[in-house]
């Protein structure tokens, strides 16, 4: 093992399951027998606010915290929320975004606007994004609570271990408390892989077009 | 439930500060252990509660929990009290004498400071606590250092016959990291023994054993010069050395890999003797602690002059990597490395919000309609988001229970423009019977003209839903007495015909009950009767929906402020004199409604249905 420490930053709105995928990916990380660590601040977000966890694996991990400008991956489980939290992303680190927008109250209301293509903007300030429609895909499931295996199955090639140890970790949640949702997370899990290497595809594309 | 519970001694796991300490608590043969829930400090004893062999309860404030944890003390029972920062100002009576008679089983208080302020009211540093009272203090750096040293602060409590502050940071308690747990040693209760001249503090029996407390901090003194909890970590870059506790060494270790750092566990009083070694051996020594200068302090006392510390750090927020890098470059001259390459986006604010179908949202749509008639003094808790928008409907917020004794002075210092106002106070049923009753009680005793509203959602709703004596559960969620908050509140002295009981779903009633009570000048309590939406007791109803045809745009159903109620479109219109309005026609999420139809209450034209006519409630 080297002195590579991953840096994963996964962000969205309180009740999304943001803080439980985080548990996962740092589970699959010290089983691959990385030190690790995962950290957030919960607090009050807890309430449709905004939540961020960091999580971080090495052969010695020192500060719990990615700094600005060090993550080699950014998790967005929605994509406002993803434009938010970009300027993480070091140079060359990818965005694996939901596309699904989510208006607080405050914009809801008129306050304030919603922007009109986050991922644009994104791709505007230079960030490699790849974009997976996991909504969509919950839905054609038949559960929408899937998008949190879903987007962990979008970035399952995109570790320092192979997607088994993370779906295993996914799966043996589920087949310890509830046996009839293993298929259907694998299934989710196999979605989320396939639509990233589709908006994969895409970035290559455009990234030729250019 | 935690991992922790029944890990074998010698497993690795992933566990968060409190799911360590909890841990590390229960090995050390702790047999009592209180608490009030805190943010970051609550999942301690929700942890605690699961273990087996060990008494763990809810407190109705941190005083009490306190108090709980002494006498399990002075009982021999090794006894443990956690709670956040804020709640060591409360405990804080109890905590000046105790420290001067010390203990019998040994006691440690965990405090978890909120730095950063991620759910707090203010940013205190609880370390003045430790000194004022004259403990020692042990800083945890992650988790498995939690869980080392509330161990070893058992045994230093017993040692020294002082209790502990542990304290911690909410970087600290949330992080999770690799722990390898142990096994725990049994610790027997020896029993009470009276001992007068030791715990009745009578200025005579006090007096006589300050002297012992004074002298102790020597002791104290020397353990910390000699403990492994403070360890010199060599460096070859010379230029600068850190002293550094708690997360922040951490930060301190990934920013400069190659500085000599003294990391300091057991951290007051200040080893001045490591400090002054350590000194000697670099070209400028900084001191790096979140959040005041205290150890920078005691060693500028001890006569270390030349040593860095808030003149270059703030003294606000976490020491993270992103504040330490550029405070610290421009000390030894160096270029700031290259930050991110990517500019910050900012989209607009996502602000917490209420939850659809909170009972909160009820009573603050009302005192929104009532806003120009009312000055609102409120406490802490969810409702405090009701001085957010769209009900603007919060004048207050300062500590636990203060929402009574405000309104008490704002109602004896009302001016010519006041003098006609209502002033109501809002508070949560667990606040209430934190700190509320007293409050509740003056305003009874000095007559004051004070409507006290009472949110009772029979749950400890921000920190996640704790029982307290109002829910009819303990922590470990056995049946408990359930406090009858009406007859509470008669008790304390307010007439029965001013103590109200209303649904905070039938916004009209609520509205109705607010005006009449405010137009009383007699205090009177209003009491809610809805579960948080979150608790076990809430039943979810069918979703409704929006007749987009019925739906006039008046946006009334918005300021019930539910975050499934959403604008579909607007619409301009033009009024015959000329002006221009906006129409709002609004959506309802059907996956996020839950049915409680407060929005129904608010639509005029009757736009709002159920989503399904026929769906049978769930």
């Amino acid at each position: 093992m080297n002195d590579v420490i991953t840096n994963i930053l996964i962000c969205g709105i309180g009740g999304q399951g943001v803080m439980t995928a985080a548990e996962i990916l740092a589970q699959a990380a010290m089983a691959q027998g990385f030190d690790c660590k995962k950290s957030e601040i919960a607090g009050m977000a807890q309430r449709g606010g905004v939540v961020t966890s960091h999580v971080r694996f090495g052969r010695k991990v020192w500060s719990p915290v990615i700094t600005p400008g060090s993550a080699d991956l950014l998790v967005a489980f929605e994509v406002a929320e993803g434009s938010r939290w970009a300027d993480h992303l070091r140079p060359g680190g990818t965005a694996m975004v939901n596309t699904i927008r989510l208006a607080p109250p405050i914009v809801s209301s008129g306050l304030y606007k919603y922007p009109a293509d986050p991922v644009a903007q994104m791709r505007a300030a230079g960030v490699p994004v790849i974009e997976v429609d996991a909504g969509t895909i919950a839905r054609d499931l038949g559960n929408l609570r899937l998008v949190n295996t879903i987007m962990l199955g979008a970035i399952a090639d995109h570790l320092p271990f192979p997607a088994s140890e993370l779906e295993e970790q996914i799966v043996g949640r589920f087949r310890e408390r509830k046996p009839a949702m293993v298929e259907v997370n694998q299934r989710a899990f196999e979605a989320g892989r396939q639509a990233s290497q589709r908006g994969n595809a895409d970035v290559s594309a455009r990234a030729v077009n250019s | 439930m935690s991992a922790a519970v029944q890990a074998q001694p010698h497993t690795r796991l992933l566990l968060s500060g409190n799911d360590a300490i909890a841990r590390g608590v229960w090995e050390a043969g702790a047999k009592v252990a209180s608490a009030y829930p805190g943010t970051p400090s609550t999942e301690i004893l929700e942890s605690l509660a699961l273990y087996p062999d060990l008494y763990a309860e809810w407190s109705v404030n941190e005083k009490v929990a306190l108090e709980v944890a002494i006498g399990g003390s002075m009982s021999g029972a090794r006894s443990f009290c956690a709670m956040k920062h804020v709640g060591l100002n409360v405990a804080s009576d109890a905590l000046m004498t105790i420290t001067v008679a010390g203990v019998v089983g040994g006691l440690v208080i965990a405090v978890a400071d909120d730095v950063g302020m991620s759910s707090s009211q203010n940013e205190q540093d609880s370390r003045y606590w430790g000194r004022f009272a004259h403990m020692p203090i042990l800083e945890p750096a992650d988790s498995q250092e939690a869980y080392e040293m509330v161990k070893y602060a058992f045994e230093l409590s017993e040692a020294c016959n002082t209790p502990v502050l542990l304290r911690l940071t909410t970087r600290v308690c949330h992080v999770k990291a690799v722990v390898e747990v142990g096994e725990r040693v049994a610790h027997d209760i020896t029993g009470f023994a009276s001992d007068p001249r030791r715990w009745v503090m009578t200025p005579a029996n006090a007096k006589g054993q300050i002297p012992a407390q004074i002298a102790r901090e020597t002791k104290l003194l020397a353990l910390a010069e000699s403990s492994p909890l403070n360890r010199m970590e060599d460096g070859k870059d010379r230029r600068i050395g850190f002293v550094t506790s708690g997360p922040a060494y951490m930060h301190v270790r990934e920013c400069f890999p190659d500085s000599p750092v003294l990391k300091l566990g057991f951290t007051y009083p200040v080893p001045v003797g490591l400090v002054e070694k350590m000194a000697s051996g670099v070209a400028h020594l900084v001191v790096v602690e979140e959040t005041e200068p205290l150890m920078e302090n005691d060693l500028k006392a001890a006569g270390l002059s030349r040593i860095h510390g808030k003149d270059l750090l703030p003294r606000l927020g976490e020491l993270t990597p992103n504040v330490l890098i550029p405070a610290i470059h421009g000390l030894v001259g160096e270029p700031l490395p290259k930050g991110s390459v990517y500019p910050k986006i900012d989209p607009f604010p996502r602000p917490p919000t209420m939850c659809p179908a909170c009972p909160h949202m009820g009573v603050y749509y009302s005192l929104s309609r009532l806003r120009k008639q009312v000055q609102i003094s409120g406490d802490i808790g969810c409702y405090t988001l009701g001085a957010g928008h769209p009900w603007n409907a919060l004048d207050t917020t300062i500590s636990m229970g203060a929402s009574m004794g405000i309104a008490l002075g704002m109602d004896k210092a009302r001016s010519e423009a006041t003098k006609d106002k209502g002033v109501v106070a809002v508070i949560g049923d667990s606040t209430f019977l934190h700190m509320g009753m007293p409050g509740l009680l003056d305003i009874v005793y000095n007559r004051g003209n004070v409507t006290a509203i009472i949110l009772d959602n029979r749950t400890t709703g921000m920190t996640g839903g704790q029982n307290h004596p109002g829910t009819g559960k303990s922590l470990t969620g056995e049946d408990a007495p359930r406090i009858d908050f009406a007859k509470l509140v008669e008790a304390l002295g307010v007439a029965p015909e001013r103590i109200r009981t209303v649904d905070p779903y039938l916004l009209p009633v609520v509205y109705k009950t607010i005006k009449e009570e405010i137009a009383v000048p007699a205090p009177s309590v209003i009491i809610t009767t809805r579960p948080c939406v979150l608790s076990e007791f809430y039943d979810r109803l069918s979703p409704l929906k929006v007749i987009d045809e019925t739906c006039t745009g008046c946006a009334n159903c918005i300021k019930v402020g539910c975050p499934a109620i959403t604008v579909k479109r607007t619409e301009t219109r033009t009024r015959a004199d000329g002006t221009t309005h906006e129409l709002k026609f609004t959506t309802i999420d059907t996956a996020m409604c839950t049915g409680c139809r407060m929005c129904v209450e608010s639509c005029g034209p009757k736009a709002i249905v159920p989503a399904q006519p026929t769906a049978v409630a769930q």
